[in-house]
Order: C-alpha cells, then structure tokens, then sequence
C-alpha cells in the first residue's frame, strides 16, 4: 500500500483510539443491545408466565359430577360455593382466580342438546378478572380444558395427536431459518449506525475544525487521503458492528424465552463466518464511502447526519426486505447491487443456501463501488468549492 | 543587497480569482452584481532570500492571491510559478516547495505537537533521520520542546501558533508564505515569528507575507506590493514605494490616489 494511505490510515486510528469517549461511544450500542434485550426477555416472561409454586383457587358452582374429576387435573385448588355475588366480588379483588358457575343441570343438558336444532347450547359462565396474570392463566387453562372435554365428546378424528415430533424440520434448519429473518435487518442496521456515528466526524468534522486544510497543502495524493480515510472508517465500523452483532447474538435466547435456550450462533462453520466477514467488511466500505461523499458536501458534523439519514432509510428498507424476501437469490445479478447484495449474501449465509459465487459478486461490485467512491472523494477535496464551503 | 542579481523565486503573471455573490450575498452588499472580483490581473516577481510584503486594507484579495500561490484554491486565469512550476499545472510540485501558514489552516486538537511533526513530516516525504533532527531543532527554538507531548487543545493560542509555524516547515521549504503572520498573537509570540522570519531570510529562504500592519512591512521586508481592491497598486522594494515618506502616510495617500480615481 502507499505511503500515503498508511500514514492517513494511521492517524485516524490514532485519533480514533486516543479518544475514550469515541471508544466507548462505538461499543455501547452492543452492550446496550445486550442489556436492553435480556432485560425485555426476562420481563416478558415475568409478564406472561405464572409463578410456577402459585396454586390457583377455582371457585365452581353446581359442580357437575363429569367435572369433579377433570378439573382437579389441572392441578388447582377448586372450592364450591353458591354465592355468585360474593364470588365475583372476590374474582374483582384478585382474591378469587376464576369463578366457573354451571347451568344446574349441566350433564343432562349436555347430553340431551343436539347442534342441528338451532337451540341455545347450555351455557358454563368463567368470571376472571384480565388485570390479573394468574386469573388470566387459570381462565385460559380451564377454557382449554372445557374445549378439550367438548371435542372428547364428538371426537370424530385427530390432527399430530400424541407426543410424536412431527416437524421434520432439522433443529439447525429452523434456527438457521430464524437467523436468517432476524439477523440481516439486525446486521444492516448495526453497520449502518457504526459507519454513521464515524464518518460524518472524520470528514465534514475536518472541515468544520479547519484541519484537512492543513492536510491539504501538503504534496500528498487526494485519493490518499480519501482511501486512507475511508479504510480506517471501514476499520472502525466493522469494529462497532461486531460489538452490536455479538450482543445481539448472546442476548437473542433471552429475549426468545426458554424455548430457545439451546440456540447459539455455533451451528455456522468457519466458513460462513469468512463469507459473512468478507460480506460485512465489502458493505461496510461502501457505507462509509456513501456517508463520506455526502459528509464533504456538508459543512458541519449535524449537516452531515441530515444528509446521511436517507442512506439509513435506504438501509434499513434492504434490512426489511429480507425478512420478506423468501431467502436468499439465485440470480447473480442480485449480487452486483451494493447494500441490495450484502442482505441477499447474508440471507444466504443463515439460511445455508448461500452461494460463493453471489459473495464474490457482491466483493468486487463493492470493491469498484469504493473505488469509484474514493475517485469522487479526491475530486471533491480538489475542489475549493466543497473544502473552503461557508 | 543587490537585488537585480538575485534568482526570481516566484514569478506571478496576471493572476485573476472570481467568486460568485449568492443571493444573500448580493443583497447584504447591497450590489447586483453576480461575480465578485477578488484578484484582477496580479503580477510581482519575489527573490530569493528576500522578504515580500503584500500590503492592503481588509478585503483587497491578500488571503486569496496565497491560496493561489499555495494551491488551495486555483486561479480562474493566469499563473504562478513557483521555483519554476507552476501551481496550475504543476500543484503537487508546488505544494512540497512551499510552506504555508494561516490562522485558517488549523491543527486537530486531539494530537500532540510530536505526533503532528511526524505526521506532516510522513506527509511531505522527510527522512525519519532528518525528521528527528529537525525537530529537535525546531522544538528547541521555540520552546515546544517542555510540550512536545501536550495535546494541542491544551496548549495556550501562543504555543499553538508556534505549534502551526514548526510544522508548516517540517519540509525545510525554500518558499514560505505566511498570511498575516502575527495577527491574534501577543507581542511575545509576534517578536519570536517576526526573529523568525529574519532568521529564515538570512538562511537564503524567500518569504511572502500579507498584512495591514505598516510596522510589520518597515521592519521586515525588503520589497512590498500594495493590493486594493485586488489590484496590484503598486510594487517596488520598500524605499522606491516610501520615497521618503514613512509607510503609513504612503499608504494613504496611494490609497486617496486609487479609490478617489476609480469612483
């Protein structure tokens, strides 16, 4: 590499990393992704889930004789008692978890309705209180208790009946399928604020401060001073996005609950974390050259973040795109549009599917995205225009 | 010293330099008119090992007639040649030739003065032998030496000018340009610069500077350009302009000269 690239390289990593606050300013968005998963994790499960040593007290009145042995099934206190008023009141002060009153001839009735008259079926009245989690939770177990006794009673077949597993699908498959829905959106985002919290500083900051000025009447090349730029920003973001990714990836089975507490990242091969970096780093650059380009027309650092929002738009619609996509494409020009082809590639990365030849498609269009990127920067810093702007 | 002998370092052929006045701009000033000429047809001629003064009030074209001559900002017609190149055609040549020094051009703040000296040194292409011997020199000369590892934010206007001074000319440049030397600085700090910039003369260094300060051109330069209004008004070495009178008076009464013709 040229001298030049190198000592501009260097001395925004230096600058980078001699300032604290930039540091932790690019690491806090993954700890704080971390942080701020597990907490949602653990306070929808404390939301949703009952306590599991709580007994719930099920008031019933005419208990029917077909019940008296179901409900106690369900592994709740069940009290009997004729006081409806009483018993709602109760229900109201949380009190009472569910209060199942009975029409008083229940299984005679029952048994003597036929569906075909069009008469009123018998009716069985559940009072719960919905501001409660544990009514709500004694309510919907006895609910599906009933349906099940009812659907018992005409049983004519049964759809995956018994504790036979009957998705085929393998346990990597469908957390790969997962992945692949969640993490592209995840990943575009994480690098686009990397790149946004990094260039608009490098850039418009130098010619708000004055100092790429002074850079500038100096012999060295402008296409130094712009791929220097732009590969130590490519640095930097990569970085930052690696803290979010990684964060995201170890606080994903806290957020999806107990169901997912077997899943982890460790189902990819060496392989696809290459293509994937290859992917992330190719991305990154056009990124960083995108905010770059718009950052020098900008005179100040706020400017430039306005300029830079329709790239985050642009962004994050790619990121959503393929949630919806249906997977990774099999056409190879789907792989020569920049940001469009780092969704497909990463896509393809967690679903399996993904292809070589799409991932060196989606390097070189990148690559020559940069490049060109770099061509149009130098011109601008050549430009008085653009570097003495008030 | 005998002048006609001496080597033309910098050779300025009718350098012109427009702006466009945006709308806001025009009505501000109160004018119509779209482009603003801020250098018309500039020529002078500077020697080697002299001190050259472009003299004007605020706003005559000093601080753009040097971003041309150091390349920051390209001439709309005419050149400049600079040890024989030129700073249209040649401004890579030209920028490694020149040292440039303005209150615009800033340091960043996060950097020490020793990293900063080594960065522009990387920059400009100087041996790291050289470099080191260099600043050591320099360092010590101005005192940044007891600073050398304070970051620029926390050093005081003074030590950040002499900060800016030392690695303008961390190439050793044969041309140095300084736009308004001492202005914003104490008296302290300006004596250093104006020693300085002798210093640098007697080492066979051509210097141009600009200013608005009499004082500054009677004491250091040997020849003077008066600017007004973007106009080369008058050049000459500095007794042939004063004719006896002092400078200031000189001035003004050049200045009555020119503007009372032209309205």
């Amino acid at each position: 590499m040229r001298n030049g690239i190198i000592t501009i390289m260097k001395k925004e990593l230096a600058r980078f990393f001699g300032d604290k606050r930039l540091v932790v300013s690019i690491l806090l968005p993954g700890v704080l992704i971390y942080v701020m998963y597990s907490f949602m994790g653990s306070a929808m499960k404390n939301n949703f889930g009952v306590d599991e040593r709580y007994t719930p007290t099920v008031q019933a009145v005419n208990l029917p004789v077909s019940m008296e042995a179901l409900l106690p099934q369900t592994g709740f206190a069940v009290i009997t008692g004729t006081d409806v008023a009483a018993a709602k009141e109760a229900v109201t002060a949380q009190e009472l978890d569910l209060l199942l009153v009975f029409p008083a001839d229940f299984d005679a009735q029952v048994a003597a309705y036929q569906a075909a008259s069009g008469q009123t079926a018998p009716n069985v009245a559940l009072y719960h209180n919905s501001a409660s989690t544990n009514s709500t939770f004694t309510y919907q177990t006895v609910v599906a208790l009933l349906d099940a006794y009812e659907a018992g009673m005409v049983n004519k077949f049964d759809v995956n009946a018994g504790g036979e597993s009957y998705d085929l699908a393998t346990a990597q498959d469908s957390m790969g399928s997962l992945f692949a829905m969640l993490m592209p959106m995840l990943l575009m985002t994480f690098l686009y604020s990397g790149c946004a919290a990094v260039a608009p500083e490098s850039i418009a900051g130098e010619k708000e401060r004055g100092t790429i000025a002074t850079m500038l009447i100096t012999p060295i090349r402008r296409s130094d001073i712009a791929l220097g730029k732009i590969l130590a920003l490519g640095i930097i973001s990569t970085i930052s996005a690696a803290a979010s990714a990684v964060g995201s990836i170890l606080a994903m089975p806290k957020l999806m609950g107990a169901a997912m507490e077997d899943m982890n990242a460790s189902i990819y091969g060496i392989t696809d974390y290459l293509l994937l970096a290859a992917v992330i780093f190719s991305t990154v650059l056009v990124l960083v050259t995108l905010i770059s380009i718009l950052s020098a027309f900008a005179k100040t650092i706020k400017e430039a973040q306005t300029y830079a929002m329709p790239v985050m738009i642009l962004v994050m619609a790619l990121g959503i795109s393929g949630m919806f996509g249906g997977g990774a494409s099999s056409e190879l020009w789907a792989y020569s549009i920049p940001l469009y082809n780092s969704v497909q590639c990463m896509t393809g990365v967690f679903s399996f599917s993904i292809l070589p030849v799409g991932v060196a498609v989606t390097v070189a269009a990148n690559a020559a995205v940069t490049l060109l990127g770099v061509f149009v920067l130098a011109k601008m810093f050549n430009s008085e225009k653009i570097i003495f702007a008030r | 010293m005998a002048l006609s002998e001496q080597q033309e370092l910098l050779q300025v052929k009718g350098l012109t330099k427009t702006f466009q006045l945006s709308a806001k701009q025009q009505k501000l000033e109160k004018t119509k008119e779209k482009v603003r000429t801020a250098v018309n047809d500039l020529s002078f001629t500077a020697y080697k090992g002299e001190i050259f003064g472009l003299l004007g009030p605020n706003g005559a074209g000093k601080t753009t007639t040097l971003r041309m001559l150091s390349t920051l900002i390209r001439p709309d017609s005419g050149d400049a040649l600079v040890d024989g190149f030129s700073v249209v055609k040649e401004p890579d040549k030209v920028r490694s030739r020149i040292g440039f020094l303005t209150s615009e051009l800033k340091l960043e703040d996060c950097f020490t003065p020793n990293y900063l000296f080594d960065f522009f040194s990387d920059l400009h292409g100087v041996d790291p032998a050289v470099r080191k011997e260099r600043k050591a020199a320099l360092f010590a000369r101005f005192g940044i030496d007891k600073f050398a590892e304070v970051k620029v934010v926390n050093l005081s206007t003074g030590m950040k000018q002499k900060v800016s001074l030392v690695v303008s000319i961390v190439h050793d440049p044969d041309i140095i340009i300084f736009d308004e030397p001492t202005n914003g600085l104490d008296v302290i700090t300006a004596k250093v610069v104006t020693d300085f910039l002798k210093e640098l003369k007697s080492e066979g260094k051509t210097i141009i500077v600009s200013t608005h300060i009499f004082s500054l051109i009677e004491k250091l330069c040997d020849r003077v350009g008066i600017i007004i209004s973007g106009k080369m008004i008058l050049c000459d070495t500095l007794e042939n302009v004063c004719g006896g009178m002092n400078l200031e008076d000189r001035f003004f009464e050049i200045y009555k000269e020119t503007v009372g013709d032209g309205e």
